[in-house]
């Protein structure tokens, strides 16, 4: 057993957990933030990205020791000030999603997706290529795409509208 | 028609929560004192169990108990049943094997669970599991089911004698061999529609709670229709009577299917929560998803089709073998028979159809209804061949289609269904026009230049949705009516909560069903709420599937609104000493015709609460309830083109443009219908290009993790489809509605195909068409070109 303690939206945490706990289960069972999902076993679906320090990371391929010491963020960090972050809006806004499961994952990639190219930076090819690690059984990816390019391109103008 | 009414494009209610990270979906639930089950499972394809060995397992930290079939066989708990009878052409009934929830005897597929470990933690019942010590005695597997009908094949069931499970046969089989007989033309292909695993992204899970005091049981599980669930664990498997047995389907992430049946899984958490006195939760890892949801398709066909001198289509013959795995699951007889031999005439007048359907039990996951269900066999069958046949007389495959359309309604087919309304020209010239369809040489010959081969393929699909009137599926051999029910409560401050026996597992029914109410009375979608997925809240229904939540559940929800409509203007009448007949509804409020008098909505509902002043010999409270029985099947059907390009140097197709055009009858939000599509067509080009569960012949499940089984990625699919709908209105019921949720799946896999197999010159293509089979056909075409 490991006594951890780590930065989960913007929260102080700690626990005990087995050297084999992975962070996903850390993140749902020990802290109750159930918006993170476990989709399969293998690091294909993408259902449980979160950010670790900035960065997107498969939760069920980390092991909660791993993330000692580091900020985590969920989906149910991304919102700020109850204002939706635009890439939630976008999703709702272009039906980019269904029955929901595989969503949080997909929002979380597309956050990071977005920092790392830069707001504005992304055409279609770029982000179906960068949605590789995310699998979507209900929406056929097309409104998920759309999505990820208005909040793109939104977050563009606002970065643009602030200077 | 309000803002929000029907056919408006309104965003979605539920979205928020899922955006937020606050749906509740069955594994976000806990219980105080809650273990964790996790199932022993058997490695082999076809084994005795000679004896299970729990003593280590016993010994491990946090286990609480080992259980096996024995164990619940002797409770008397039941077997898992199929619920349609069908019968063989003899007569007889069909041949059904015991299926036990855990396996005492012997394990007839790779991942049957023989016992289940009860554990404080997850990874302690995991463990536990697997120091389970099971001694097998391995026994000869057969999983090709045309295999497993010949003599000297390993048997898997007593009650089946050559694994046959039934030999059934539709339509007038001397009429369609006089056909044949007298035709100028005949073509004949075999086809074989591959198995596929349904894949919602949300594996199934549970939840069992029991309270000793009560005697009651709650489950919490990812179902797409409770009240079955319900209904099936009370009266067939006797966990509890249904007054104490609650099942909630919470937030369900997807199902297409395979969250229909009543698996061991769920049956074995209720029965062990009782039996430890502890509430008891499983969830399915992805592996063992692929090792017990049930599988999709697995058709094996030969099919005929005869043609006079003038290309008229006089006759379709058809066999088919079709595989159901291990065990019968709860609708599998239905799905190679009544959801797929009635579809063989597609959108054709063919006067003489002769099918047979041999269902056969091989030593495979158990196989069922995934999205479409039957429709995509039949639709990938008919429509392989009719551009197969359009090739081989000569005709442009859209020539031969429009020549041979059923254009009178309604259309009596030779196989059972009569075709109410569709308009099969329009969708044909819809996706046509969508794709320049007249460009295409000129395309072709562009692609040519850069080495690639461009091919375009079209299917024009017609399925049967609203499943189905009570009387007619029952003469059929279903178990159950397939009506839906409703109850709309107005509350005494004017919102609104409708309650529903469909379930919503991405469909959207939060915003579409509230539209149907913003529509009739004129309030924001945001005064009315739409309750569904519980047994203790909504009395009964028969769940979603089969695209049933529009024409039939919708219908249903349309009964009451009518019915407390009716009330509704009779208070007003009275409260405004109007006449009934000159009160109307706009905007909220109740009006009386040709005067300025009016009543807000919520001003009669609260009359309608207080009482104080009805009319003579009214009840109080404005709450009605309504059941809704469909009068026919519905018929959705359109179009869909796919245009690919080849790549002959690496076998590699992309599909450049896809069209469909599709009449789904009246939509009522084209933003979810449109989604509904995209999904559907993304399965289907699963099926054309990617997905295939592959066993080997030992019956090893070759491709049982996303490493293995391809899932369509989004660089997958083409940069849009384009898509459009021609609305022909159903008669059947109130809304005009046909469904709109499986027609993606069931059309586009013949279309990639036909567009493929045009642009390589051959037509020897099976799905899923991978780059290496597309190659080695693009080599032996060259060869031959060379020779």
């Amino acid at each position: 057993m490991s006594q951890i303690s780590m930065v989960v939206n913007g929260k102080r945490v700690s626990g005990t957990v087995e050297d084999r706990t992975l962070l996903v289960s850390f993140i749902r069972e020990n802290q109750g933030l159930t918006g993170t999902h476990v989709g399969c076993d293998t690091s294909q679906c993408g259902a449980c990205v979160v950010h670790v320090d900035g960065k997107a990371v498969k939760s069920c391929t980390m092991l909660a020791v791993q993330a000692n010491g580091s900020e985590v963020t969920t989906l149910e960090g991304v919102a700020s000030g109850g204002e939706l972050h635009p890439v939630q809006a976008a999703f709702r806004e272009h039906h980019g999603l269904q029955c929901g499961f595989c969503t949080p994952g997909m929002i979380m990639s597309a956050i990071d997706m977005i920092n790392r190219h830069g707001a504005g930076n992304l055409d279609e090819a770029t982000i179906r290529h960068e949605l590789e690690g995310n699998i979507c059984r209900c929406t056929g990816y097309q409104n998920i795409v759309k999505a990820i390019k208005a909040a793109s391109d939104q977050m563009a103008g606002m970065a643009q509208a602030a200077e | 028609m309000g803002v929000d009414g029907i056919g408006a494009r309104v965003l979605r209610k539920e979205d928020k929560r899922f955006i937020t990270g606050k749906g509740r979906y069955t594994d976000d639930m806990t219980a105080q004192g809650m273990g964790y089950a996790a199932f022993v499972r058997s490695p082999h394809a076809h084994a005795r169990v000679k004896s299970i060995d729990s003593s280590a397992a016993l010994d491990m930290p946090g286990v609480d108990a080992v259980l096996t079939g024995e164990q619940l066989v002797g409770d008397g708990i039941g077997n898992l049943i199929c619920g349609w009878m069908i019968h063989s052409k003899d007569g007889s009934p069909m041949n059904m094997g015991a299926w036990r929830a855990l396996e005492p005897e012997i394990v007839r597929h790779v991942g049957q669970a023989v016992a289940v470990v009860i554990a404080d933690t997850q990874a302690q019942a995991r463990d536990a599991a697997d120091a389970v010590v099971v001694d097998y005695e391995e026994l000869d597997a057969v999983v090709d089911p045309v295999a497993a009908m010949e003599a000297g094949a390993p048997q898997l069931h007593p009650e089946a004698p050559n694994n046959l499970i039934y030999d059934w046969e539709i339509g007038d089989e001397t009429a369609t061999n006089a056909a044949f007989d007298n035709a100028a033309h005949v073509t004949r292909m075999e086809i074989y529609n591959n198995r596929l695993v349904p894949n919602p992204m949300e594996p199934r899970a549970a939840l069992a709670i029991y309270d000793s005091a009560e005697e009651h049981h709650t489950l919490y599980t990812t179902s797409q229709n409770p009240h079955v669930a319900r209904l099936v664990l009370s009266a067939f498997y006797a966990i509890a009577p249904e007054h104490k047995l609650r099942v909630i389907a919470p937030d369900v992430g997807g199902g297409f299917g395979s969250k229909i049946y009543i698996y061991p899984e769920e049956m074995v958490c209720l029965w062990a929560s009782k039996k430890v006195d502890r509430p008891v939760k499983w969830v399915s890892d992805r592996t063992e998803a692929f090792l017990t949801d049930a599988h999709g398709r697995d058709h094996r066909s030969v099919a005929e089709m005869a043609l006079d001198a003038n290309n008229n289509i006089t006759g379709l013959r058809v066999k088919t073998v079709a595989n159901l795995g291990a065990y019968m699951s709860l609708f599998s007889s239905s799905v190679p028979t009544y959801l797929y031999a009635t579809l063989l005439s597609g959108q054709y007048n063919i006067p003489a159809i002769h099918a047979n359907v041999k269902a056969v039990y091989t030593n495979t996951v158990p196989v069922d209804a995934y999205r479409g269900a039957g429709r995509p066999e039949a639709t990938y069958l008919v429509e392989r061949m009719m551009e197969t046949a359009a090739r081989e007389v000569g005709m442009s495959p859209a020539d031969f289609r429009r020549k041979n359309f059923i254009t009178q309604f309604p259309h009596q087919t030779p196989v059972i269904m009569c075709y109410d309304a569709g308009d099969y020209s329009a969708t044909l010239d819809a996706a046509m026009n969508a794709i320049d369809y007249s460009g295409f040489a000129a395309r072709k010959a562009e692609a040519a230049s850069r080495g690639k081969l461009r091919g375009i393929g079209m299917s024009c699909y017609i399925e049967a949705c609203g499943i189905a009137p009570s009387a007619a599926v029952g003469s059929l051999g279903a178990g159950v009516g397939l009506w839906e029910s409703a109850e709309v409560r107005v509350n005494p401050v004017g919102t609104i909560e409708v309650l529903t026996g469909s379930h919503s597992h991405g469909q959207g029914h939060e915003t579409t069903f509230a539209q149907l109410i913003t529509e009739r009375f004129g309030i924001g979608n945001d005064q009315v709420s739409i309750v569904h997925g519980d047994t203790d809240k909504v009395q009964f229904g028969m769940g979603t599937y089969g695209s049933r939540s529009g024409a039939v559940g919708m219908s249903a929800i349309v009964k009451a609104l009518d019915k407390v409509e009716a009330k509704a203007k009779k208070i007003a009448a009275h409260l405004m000493e109007a006449s009934e007949g000159d009160i109307t509804i706009e905007g909220g409020e109740l009006k009386v015709a040709g005067t300025d008098k009016k009543l807000t909505f919520t001003e009669v509902a609260l009359a309608a609460y207080t009482a104080h002043n009805l009319p003579a010999g009214m009840e109080p409270g404005l709450k009605e309830g309504a059941f809704y029985d469909p009068t026919n099947f519905t018929f959705p059907a359109g179009t869909y083109i796919c245009e690919v390009e080849v790549d002959p140097e690496t076998g590699k197709t992309e599909i450049i443009n896809f069209v469909a055009a599709d009449d789904f009858g009246k939509v009522i939000n084209p933003m979810i219908v449109e989604g509904q599509v995209h999904g559907g067509l993304t399965q289907g080009i699963g099926q054309a290009l990617l997905e295939n569960a592959a066993y080997d012949e030992t019956g090893q499940l070759l491709t049982a993790s996303y490493m293995d089984y391809c899932m369509p990625r989004a660089d997958d699919l083409p940069a849009e489809f384009k898509l459009s709908t021609h609305e022909t209105l159903c008669p059947g019921n109130p809304l005009g509605m046909k469904g709109c949720g499986e027609a993606g799946a069931i059309g586009s896999p013949p279309a990639v195909i036909n567009a493929i197999t045009d642009a390589i010159g051959s037509n020897a293509l099976s799905m899923p068409a991978t780059p290496e089979k597309v190659w080695q056909l693009c080599r032996a075409g060259m060869q031959q070109a060379a020779e």
